[in-house]
């Protein structure tokens, strides 16, 4: 099957400006090389520790930042280019739920509003048709169309949560992102929020890129699952494999360091030392190399490159060449 | 509740029915409502809870750090030493904040002041509450510093918040924490903000500087998780009230109360779906409620899946159902109404 979107070798530097002339003095390597495809109804997760890229990546394939180089295909066509029209026909096919359900929906526009807004600006659904449209998507999300009356204020976060994932569905996108989509929420509104997502993508056939930092998380969501570290990824394959049999060392670390909430769990944890470096000044070579356990002479020289092992459980790592 | 269920003789700290209420424009939020638990002496106790469900302000009542007005300690008793924490003067509880009970908080650069250094923070601790000189204090601090193993402690402590990293500050925190060495330590979600292998890094610490200094930790934390790495007894709440208290082992295995099974339920397990298809998880339905307006009878009552006609009109109180081990549910009372 062909994939549905396709990032190939993507770039995002920001450039850090100083003086009065605002003179580039140097980069932030948010994301610096990044490559993966999404299949047709299947979910991605991408996750990371904070500052890896994780979320500049998905920002970018919606161009929702400027991307340096690198590119996406979406749907068999190359969109790296696309600005105006067929950005905004782009965006329709893509949307994306924030991280933050209180500081992601306008608090002077009623859910009604919020809903209508992205149907408004493409056109699309006149009339009695996207009033019906909006009391569906409502119901759909698990609210009432009665509180589509209502301002953001008065819902809680899990509620504000189903509003955001409604205005993202509004336009029957066929992709969307998920940023961190229920790491802001109270433990035991996690699970709704999940089983919703879960039965909206069987329902509309949406293919889902969810990043996040909450590993347990992606491994119930998620098909495949890319590891970040410092603007690559070094690992990836099948969510199975990735977590039966994780092969890159910090991915090893990553995994062993999530508290289990079982108390009889073994406990063979890998702390790792330090803290992960400042993407300005990437180390040289692997960029994990200062903090591995298995650090070998040639990791601080040459960056290795991701690499087939067998099955698509592809890691990007000396041990493994 | 006219006699505590347990009263252990060894209790370091003791709380007893204390009430903790903000009174507001909108009416009076019941943030701590009538919590009883004890802590022993250098154990981990883990406080585990939603926001909202009073985890946090049942810390700050002990440290006596709630602003009043609006908030105001209505009744109860903070039993420690021999002496009650909620009746002592804002003079006497100085030399019991940060001496003797310490803390720390979720997000250290905001509990840290930005304008002084690590050093002079730190060494703060050994002149205010052991009247050392400004050279011994700092020396001290460095002592501290590498303690909690920062390296390069003679360089970083002349170093600012800003220039240490979000671990690096929590183990800074721990080390202001620890400087008097403290008989108890409050730690309100100590590694929430941090990344997970940072998080592991922290409570390996806290663990390690627990087993050598005897301190004994209370850990507040909405993770599951963590508290099963490093608690031996849990008190878990919901909406300012205890509902159930345990040990870590018992609780996890066989917890009690209908929202303690919801949450374990819920939470999706690393390494629990193998390559196979998703279980659907099992959600607790609608959502905690506000404090100022709490439904009637019990406070779980509307999202309880066991819900009984008594439930809506009568709280049920903490029943003793084992060793160690209470639950607040009317499904433990052979006559449900009646206590």
């Amino acid at each position: 099957m062909e994939p549905l979107l396709t990032v190939d070798n993507l770039k995002i530097h920001f450039p850090i400006k100083k003086g009065v002339l605002s003179k580039t003095v140097g980069y932030v390597y948010a994301v610096d090389g990044v490559s993966f495809s999404l299949k047709r109804g299947q979910t991605l997760g991408i996750v990371g520790e904070s500052g890896c890229g994780k979320t500049t990546a998905g920002l970018g394939v919606l161009k929702l930042v400027p991307v340096t180089s690198g590119t996406i295909h979406y749907d068999g066509r190359d969109i790296s280019g696309a600005d105006g029209r067929r950005l905004r026909a782009l965006r329709r096919e893509m949307q994306i739920i924030f991280q933050d359900p209180y500081s992601s929906l306008n608090p002077r526009m009623t859910v009604n509003q919020i809903i209508n807004d992205p149907m408004e600006i493409h056109g699309v659904f006149a009339g009695a048709e996207r009033k019906d449209r909006i009391a569906y998507l409502l119901e759909r999300v698990g609210l009432s169309p009665e509180q589509g009356r209502r301002y953001p204020h008065e819902f809680s976060g899990g509620q504000r949560q189903r509003i955001g994932i409604a205005r993202a569905l509004a336009l029957n996108p066929s992709v969307i992102i998920g940023d961190e989509p229920v790491s802001a929420l109270d433990v035991s509104i996690q699970a709704q929020i999940i089983n919703l997502l879960i039965e909206l993508q069987k329902d509309f056939q949406l293919s889902y890129i969810i990043i996040a930092h909450d590993l347990a998380v992606v491994e119930y969501i998620c098909d495949h699952v890319a590891v970040m570290y410092l603007g690559r990824i070094v690992e990836r394959a099948a969510h199975g494999p990735i977590y039966a049999d994780p092969k890159h060392p910090y991915t090893r670390a990553l995994l062993s360091a999530v508290p289990v909430p079982d108390p009889k769990a073994k406990k063979d944890r890998i702390i790792l030392k330090g803290d992960v470096p400042s993407p300005i000044h990437p180390p040289s070579g692997c960029r994990f190399h200062p903090r591995c356990p298995h650090r070998m002479e040639i990791c601080d020289k040459k960056e290795p490159q991701l690499k087939d092992l067998g099955g698509g459980h592809e890691v990007s790592c000396f041990l493994y060449d | 509740m006219s006699e505590p269920i347990h009263s252990p003789t060894d209790a370091l700290l003791q709380v007893q029915d204390l009430k903790t209420y903000f009174f507001t424009f909108d009416g009076v939020a019941r943030a701590v409502d009538d919590v009883s638990f004890h802590l022993e002496k250098g154990e981990v106790l883990g406080v585990v809870g939603e926001s909202g469900c009073g985890k946090s302000v049942t810390a700050q009542t002990i440290m006596r750090l709630i602003p009043q007005p609006p908030g105001k300690i209505v009744s109860g008793r903070i039993l420690f030493d021999g002496r009650d924490l909620v009746r002592l003067s804002m003079e006497q509880m100085r030399g019991v904040r940060g001496n003797r009970i310490a803390m720390i908080f979720q997000e250290p650069m905001t509990s840290l002041n930005p304008v002084y250094t690590i050093g002079n923070q730190i060494s703060e601790m050994f002149r205010l509450h052991m009247g050392l000189s400004r050279r011994e204090s700092l020396n001290r601090a460095v002592g501290m510093l590498r303690k909690v193993q920062i390296p390069a402690p003679e360089k970083r402590v002349g170093e600012f918040p800003h220039q240490l990293s979000g671990g690096m500050r929590q183990r800074a925190m721990i080390a202001m924490a620890l400087s008097c060495d403290p008989e108890i330590l409050i730690a309100d979600e100590p590694t929430t903000a941090l990344d997970v292998t940072v998080q592991a890094q922290i409570l390996d610490l806290m663990l390690q500087l627990q087993a050598d200094f005897n301190t004994a930790i209370m850990m507040i934390t909405h993770d599951l998780g963590v508290i099963a790495e490093i608690a031996r007894r849990v008190v878990v709440m919901y909406a300012g009230r205890i509902v159930e208290e345990a040990e870590t082992g018992p609780l996890f295995e066989d917890p009690k109360h209908p929202y303690t099974q919801g949450l374990l339920r819920s939470i999706p397990k690393l390494g629990s779906r193998g390559a196979g298809e998703r279980i659907r998880l099992e959600e607790i339905r609608g959502m905690v409620p506000g404090l100022l307006n709490l439904p009637q009878g019990c406070r779980f009552s509307p999202r309880c899946p066991h819900v009984m006609g008594i439930c809506r009109e009568k709280d049920p109180p903490l029943k003793r159902i084992g060793q160690g081990r209470t639950a607040r549910c009317w499904l433990y009372f052979d006559e449900p109404g009646k206590d």
